[in-house]
């Protein structure tokens, strides 16, 4: 297990930088996060993180056709607001578990 | 001494020569796994694999009744070869897999072809085979970028981090 340190405070995180525990996260830890992943956090970027944390929150499992069924955003929108690997950065700004799903 | 260095993948180029749900999705799922994860992804359909990205043929893909030792009966008995001979028994094993895909949330093979190309994903669909079976551009799906040569897929295969998969 390692630590990083977000907004000042001490963050438990597992080896991939993901955190232990979903509910010390901040809006503003996001941003500080988002900024070492290299992106600039926008009212919609923060929409579709409270989307996945709801969710997450919820039990449910997260897949990129979800989002793009949420009415947040569509697949495309989403791929763009996170480039590369989409559900993972999202999920790493979010604060929540890497997802375990195959699609 | 021996060299551990990894490169990793970046790029895939993935084949899908038949046109069966297992083989399909098994296509549909790497292709869209590789975009998810930020990794490129161009799928070549060819042969009876372009049933795939046929307009009126996509979403009415079956899995073979016949020759499969591992089809099972619901309950994991052995499924009887004579059995999946009569009519009507492949369209219900094959409507039972699709139920049970989507309770998944595996969609529909439009739709995920759809979230390929989303995620940046390019389709393809093989000149010869289209050719062979009097395939044309109108009659595959909105997803599909161009109908290429094996050279030209092959042209798309280069660089470090590539690999070609035949599934």
């Amino acid at each position: 297990m390692a630590q990083k340190n977000y907004t000042g405070i001490s963050v438990e995180v597992n080896e991939e930088g993901y955190f232990l525990d979903s509910t010390v996260w901040t809006k503003e830890m996001a941003v500080e996060i988002a900024k070492e992943l290299e992106l600039e956090l926008t009212d919609l970027h923060f929409e579709v993180l409270n989307y996945l944390r709801t969710r997450f929150n919820a039990g449910e499992a997260l897949t990129i056709r979800g989002v793009g069924k949420s009415g947040v955003i569509d697949i495309k929108g989403f791929y763009g607001l996170f480039p590369g690997a989409p559900m993972k950065k999202a999920a790493k700004i979010a604060g929540i578990p890497k997802p375990a799903s195959c699609i | 001494m021996e060299n551990k260095e990894e490169f990793p993948l970046k790029k895939v180029c993935i084949i899908c020569a038949k046109g069966t749900i297992e083989d399909v999705y098994a296509t549909l799922v790497m292709a869209n796994g590789a975009v998810m994860e930020g990794i490129e992804a161009k799928v070549f359909f060819t042969f009876f694999g372009l049933d795939a990205i046929t307009k009126n043929r996509m979403n009415k893909i079956h899995t073979g009744t016949i020759g499969n030792p591992a089809m099972r009966m619901p309950g994991g008995l052995p499924f009887p070869s004579l059995l999946g001979i009569l009519p009507g028994v492949e369209l219900g094993v094959s409507a039972m897999m699709k139920s049970q895909m989507a309770k998944l949330d595996i969609p529909p093979v439009d739709e995920f072809l759809e979230m390929i190309v989303a995620g940046g994903g390019e389709i393809y669909a093989c000149k010869l085979a289209a050719d062979m079976f009097k395939l044309k551009k109108e009659d595959f799906c909105e997803h599909v970028s161009a109908i290429i040569t094996v050279g030209d897929f092959y042209a798309m295969a280069g660089g470090q981090g590539t690999q070609i998969i035949f599934t």
